[in-house]
């Protein structure tokens, strides 16, 4: 069944909660708790219910194109605003809807009382709203305007306890980190049109071929490029900042300061995955520029192992998961890299909910606790929440890759791909990241686990009594999401055929991803298979690794429980490094944020002060002027509209003796 | 100018729109008493103005690029003087920008000036006056007449309800555009020597002035002009003229004093001396790109919220200076709309410190601090403004910075002929303004409006009020409107745009090399770049 989707559908997809946004941000002050939250709640269920039906019918061979009004209009420039619904948007549309629907919910009982609860359901709403905007558009201006929207929420939302320090502080940094990006992507968008003469993306896809062909190169200072890399480079500088990707991750575990649900909505499984998703977009483009590609997968492993390395000595159970949502947006990287982009998203979906549960059951866990969020005054806490003990060891397990749970369906085959791709060192570094990667994600993810809901009690007597089961708004949607942290993975692989090899309409994604032939890792797999040499490493080393890292885990957390501490005191220097995350922090404000400051304030006080005012304007100009002018002093009142009136009085008289001389 | 005058509506609106508020002036001046019935007669004379330009933007012909809402009467007959009026798409949103702000200055100013009242309404509606005029005017002398009047009731504004350094800051602003003009009006008499005696600014236009005059009538002007803008270097005036004003004085001097230089060079460098302008594309673009890039870090580290959106306000003007000689329809419809956009945003900003202002008397960033907590509404307003300045799309600055941008990479080739780098790298460094932009705006929000409330002098602050508000209810409508319509606005400028693309990328040369040919004239003259 080939049809055109229904287009009043589709609009009421991002329209429902655009207008709920507008309703409780614009009115939250005269409406009731319950009112606001109704109001957002049922709009966004509304809406995921008509993305899974939009979905049903992508499945069965329906998509849509089509513009609908015109942003802006200047000669030949011409951006409209439109829509382009195929697999690769219908598998974003549910992915963010329904976690955006379980967030809803959550809301509902975790931000209970908190003085601004209409403003941050107008928030949430408002981000579904942009988020849809951004996976649904069919140019790289819609595109750009959701990413903006989405940044704008996230700023919002980082910042919503605005009276914190320290939360002011992450959500300036998440800003102007995601500028930087921003700036990539903006002139990304500039150098396509000025190729393409288009900003549309199907115009622009078609023409790719055509217009690598003509060998476009791009010259600075001596330094050549071809166009399709510059603009595939700086597509992605967007998509590291968005995405969080060395070295433009520093902001998204700071984000951590905004409240749970956003970290669990936006800060794990959708706004941060834009990146992905743009670059599964742009497939067709990156395709054709191998250096963009090798970068793409060269920055990803990085992010996946350097990120998965700060995550083993994090304290704070947000900030583990945080380093964990960043290592795992670096394997989607490495996928996308590799060119196995429809793997790239099949993990982006099941990520997003065993990430967003594991965030929300954290959130549960923060709330038992009176806030705290040190894992080290937590341990035991399964005795008292046996629904967010259950449901986070299923996040648990899904994230660390054991099988049947989703994250071992779609990380399994990223490392695969990643083992059997042809792109020289930085393939082979690639590979090993991703893979140490693994057994690092399964130590630090039950690392967490076992501090918090084993091990010893080490929750303050204080507390204690205090600590107790959420109630059910807050579990029925971690329930929901353990369904899809259970099954999303053997149902996007089986049911779906989601890692759909090459451009055959058999897997999932059909057109709306292409690979070239040469580049499909997929493909070659499964040549492979059939030729029965995949390896034993390649096929069961991942699964093994896991196993090892939960198993070392269980050692140091369960039944040796002083490892670590001499463990750490024995890695001293290396511990240190690694708690301090690197020292990204401190780099950037030495290399960035100070000399930009003492740079702002020289140019100020020495160049614009000392210099043009006091140096020229003064010294040679006025100065002279004044020494001139000191015998007609007397003549001088101090009373300004004195001079004003003398001046008016003048100006006319001048130009009265100026018409009438003739 | 032999065709009659082209207007549609047959009636002078423009002389209207221009007099209405000097003769409400009057009248205010002589028969009414009392502050508060002079606020309200203020507030209607300028309502009464804004409604008489709405006709400029219903009834305007967009598929034109010919000079609308003529009016054409001798004035000085002697010396080929006119009383000429009319506008295009470069020219027409500036004077609605104009008749919209000062009702919102005069709304601003009900309750914070107290002193003075009715000589400080007078000056607004004579500004009004010279600010109209000086949009509509078609001859050279008429415009100079309202660009110098235009001064005064400024000076005054500063002067007499300034802050306290209000003395030192007038002078400077005098002095510095009073230098401008006086060479204006030496390039303005050197063309009406050379082009035969006429002062009609369409004249100048279609004259082929030869190399050398363009060259230096052009520096004449470009001083005039860039003083006004302001340019790095002559730009240090603004922040202590926007530190010095009263609310409505900042508002007036960033949303349309700035404009005029900029318009300056649309309709007289641009123009009348394309030759020239070519032939300065790499010394304007560097300066642009110091003021973006420049004045952006020092907008950062400014102490003094006022100082901190003056200097946003230049480095935003290096976007409308870069735009305006990339020569392309989409730069230079990129630097008009940025110009209309910056109107409503910085005028909203500079609103938004009067409001605190008013409340702490001081504009220090330090003395601030959690804001938000005592008055949520106007948090979320500036925030609005905030990321409006930041231009995130959506907003009306968003339009115009990426217009500019999208010029900019792609220019006509003679801007790009006369530039030693591809104007892709010169677009690639303006567009670190979408970095450092966000840097100084939303730094000065983080530290004035959201933390905790510690400062007693804070928690006395109270929301804003009905009045407050109102006049930022336009602005936040029509920075969302054409933030994602801008439709309506872009409209109206295309043909103008277009029209003065073909005028500033032709070469004046030819002609006038056939003119001396033509006079006979064996003088040697430059054939220029």
């Amino acid at each position: 069944m080939q049809e055109v989707l229904n287009t009043t559908e589709l609009l009421a997809i991002p329209a429902l909660p655009l207008i709920a946004a507008l309703i409780v941000g614009l009115f939250g002050w005269a409406l009731k708790e319950t009112l606001s939250h109704t109001i957002t709640t049922a709009s966004v269920i509304a809406s995921a219910a008509l993305s899974i039906h939009v979905f049903t019918q992508v499945l069965d061979g329906s998509s849509y194109y089509g513009n609908f009004w015109e942003w802006m209009i200047s000669g030949s420039f011409k951006v409209p605003v439109g829509m382009m619904i195929d697999q690769l948007t219908a598998i974003m549309m549910i992915t963010v809807t329904i976690v955006s629907a379980c967030v809803h919910i959550y809301t509902i009982g975790y931000m209970h009382g908190d003085p601004g609860y209409s403003r941050f359901f107008a928030y949430i709403s408002g981000f579904t709203f942009s988020m849809l905007v951004l996976v649904m558009g069919n140019n790289f201006f819609t595109l750009f305007f959701g990413w903006e929207a989405v940044g704008l929420v996230s700023y919002l939302l980082i910042g919503f306890w605005f009276k914190r320090e320290s939360a002011n502080f992450a959500s300036l940094k998440a800003f102007i980190v995601n500028r930087v990006g921003d700036f990539g992507f903006a002139v990304g968008i500039l150098a396509i049109w000025y190729y393409f003469g288009t900003i549309d993306y199907r115009e622009v896809f078609d023409h790719v071929e055509t217009f690598v062909a003509q060998g476009h190169m791009l010259s600075f200072m001596g330094w050549q490029m071809d166009a399709i890399t510059f603009i595939c480079l700086a597509l992605f500088v967007g998509a590291m900042g968005k995405s969080g990707q060395v070295p433009l991750h520093v902001w998204l575990p700071d984000s951590m300061e905004g409240p749970t649900p956003i970290s669990a909505l936006i800060h794990a499984a959708t706004m941060v995955t834009a990146g992905v998703f743009m670059v599964a977009r742009c497939s067709p483009m990156f395709e054709f520029s191998e250096t963009a590609l090798a970068a793409v997968t060269l920055v990803g492993a990085i992010t996946a192992w350097m990120c998965a390395t700060i995550g083993l000595v994090q304290n704070d159970i947000k900030r583990v998961i945080a380093y964990s949502t960043c290592s795992q947006l670096g394997y989607m990287f490495v996928a996308c890299g590799v060119s196995a982009y429809s793997v790239g998203i099949f993990h982006l979906m099941t990520h997003a909910y065993f990430k967003a549960l594991l965030f929300l059951a954290a959130g549960s866990v923060i709330h038992a606790v009176m806030a705290e969020q040190d894992i080290r005054k937590m341990g035991q806490l399964r005795k008292y929440m046996p629904v967010t003990y259950i449901t986070m060891l299923i996040a648990a397990l899904a994230l660390s890759g054991i099988p049947p749970f989703a994250g071992y369906w779609s990380k399994d085959l990223i490392i695969e791909a990643a083992a059997v791709t042809e792109m020289g060192w930085i393939g082979q570094f690639a590979y090993f990241a991703v893979l140490s990667g693994v057994f690092m994600t399964a130590f630090y993810t039950f690392r967490m686990f076992f501090l918090t809901f084993h091990n010893s009690d080490r929750v303050p007597e204080e507390i204690k009594p205090h600590v107790h089961e959420s109630p059910w708004v807050i579990t029925l949607p971690l329930c929901i999401l353990a369904v899809g942290a259970l099954a999303a993975g053997y149902w996007g692989a089986n049911v779906l055929h989601m890692p759909g090899v090459g451009n055959e309409v058999q897997g999932f994604f059909g057109t709306s991803i292409f690979v070239l032939e040469v580049h499909d890792p997929l493909l070659r797999l499964e040549e492979m298979e059939h030729a029965g040499s995949i390896g034993l490493m390649i096929e069961f080393g991942p699964l093994m690794l896991a196993l090892s890292g939960i198993g070392l885990a269980v050692l140091m957390y369960l039944r040796k429980t002083s490892m670590p501490k001499s463990l750490a005191k024995a890695a001293g220097p290396l511990y240190t490094f690694l708690l301090n995350k690197w020292y990204w922090d401190e780099l950037y404000a030495k290399v960035f944020m100070r000399p930009a400051q003492c740079l702002g304030n020289w140019l100020w006080q020495k160049a614009d002060l000392a210099m043009i005012d006091r140096g020229i304007l003064h010294g040679m100009i006025v100065d002279s002027v004044a020494s001139g002018a000191l015998r007609f002093r007397a003549m001088q009142t101090g009373m300004v509209y004195h001079y004003a009136y003398v001046m008016v009085i003048g100006v006319f008289g001048l130009l009265t003796w100026l018409l009438l001389k003739a | 100018m032999g065709s009659l005058p082209y207007n549609v509506l047959e009636f002078p609106i423009l002389s209207l729109s221009i007099f209405l508020p000097a003769i409400g002036a009057i009248f205010i001046w002589l028969f009414v008493k009392g502050d508060n019935a002079v606020r309200w007669s203020s507030l209607i004379v300028s309502i009464l103005t804004f409604l008489v330009t709405l006709p400029l933007w219903l009834k305007f012909d967009t598929s034109t690029a010919h000079m609308q809402f003529e009016e054409l009467h001798p004035w000085i007959e002697t010396y080929h003087i006119n009383y000429q009026l009319g506008v295009d798409g470069i020219s027409m949103p500036f004077i609605l920008l104009t008749s919209l702000l000062t009702v919102i200055c005069i709304v601003s100013a009900w309750e914070c000036i107290t002193v003075r009242v009715k000589e400080y309404m007078l000056a607004f509606l004579i500004l009004e006056t010279t600010l109209i005029g000086v949009f509509s005017a078609l001859d050279a002398v008429l415009f100079y007449f309202f660009w110098e009047a235009m001064l005064i009731p400024m000076y005054l504004i500063i002067g007499i309800w300034g802050g306290k350094n209000r003395v030192y800051a007038t002078l400077k602003f005098f002095l510095y555009t009073l230098a401008g003009s006086v060479l204006m009006l030496i390039a303005l008499l050197a063309m009406y020597f050379k082009a035969g005696e006429t002062f009609s600014m369409l004249d100048f236009m279609a004259y082929p002035f030869d190399f050398t005059w363009q060259f230096w009538i052009w520096i004449a002007f470009f001083i005039a002009f860039a003083v006004k803008v302001p340019m790095w270097p002559v730009h240090t005036w603004l922040p202590d003229a926007h530190t010095e004003a009263p609310t409505a004085g900042s508002v007036i001097l960033a949303g349309i004093l700035l404009k005029m230089g900029a318009y300056g060079f649309l309709r007289f460098s641009l123009p009348m001396l394309p030759d020239a302008s070519q032939y300065f594309v790499p010394f304007v673009v560097a300066l642009s790109l110091i003021a973006i890039i420049y004045i952006s870090l020092v907008a950062m580290m400014q102490k003094d919220m006022k100082r901190l959106i003056a200097y946003s306000s230049i480095a935003h003007m290096g976007f409308v200076t870069l735009g305006t000689f990339m020569f392309t329809q989409q730069a230079i419809e990129g630097a008009l709309f940025g110009m209309i956009s910056h109107g409503f945003v910085a005028a909203a900003l500079f609103l938004c410190v009067g409001v605190m202002y008013d409340r702490l008397h001081t504009r220090e960033i330090g003395d601030y601090g959690g804001v938000v907590n005592v008055m949520p509404v106007f948090a979320a307003v500036m925030m609005l403004f905030c990321m409006a300045n930041v231009a995130l799309p959506g907003a009306s600055s968003f339009i115009g910075e990426i217009m500019v941008l999208i010029g900019t990479f792609n220019p006509s080739d003679v801007a790009q002929a006369n530039l030693s780098i591809s104007t892709k790298w010169i677009a690639i460094a303006a567009t670190s303004s979408v970095v450092l932009s966000a840097c100084y705006t939303l730094w000065m929000y983080k530290r004035v409006v959201f933390g905790a409330l510690t400062k007693d002098s804070v928690k006395t602050m109270q929301d804003m009020n009905v009045r407050e508000f109102s006049y930022f209810v336009p602005l936040i409508i029509l920075v969302v409107w054409l933030g994602f319509y801008p439709m309506p606005v872009l409209d109206v400028m295309h043909a103008s745009a277009l029209h003065l693309v073909e005028q500033s990328t032709a070469s004046k040369l030819d002609a006038a090399a056939a003119l001396a040919e033509h006079a006979g004239a064996a003088m040697q003259h430059a054939k220029g770049h």
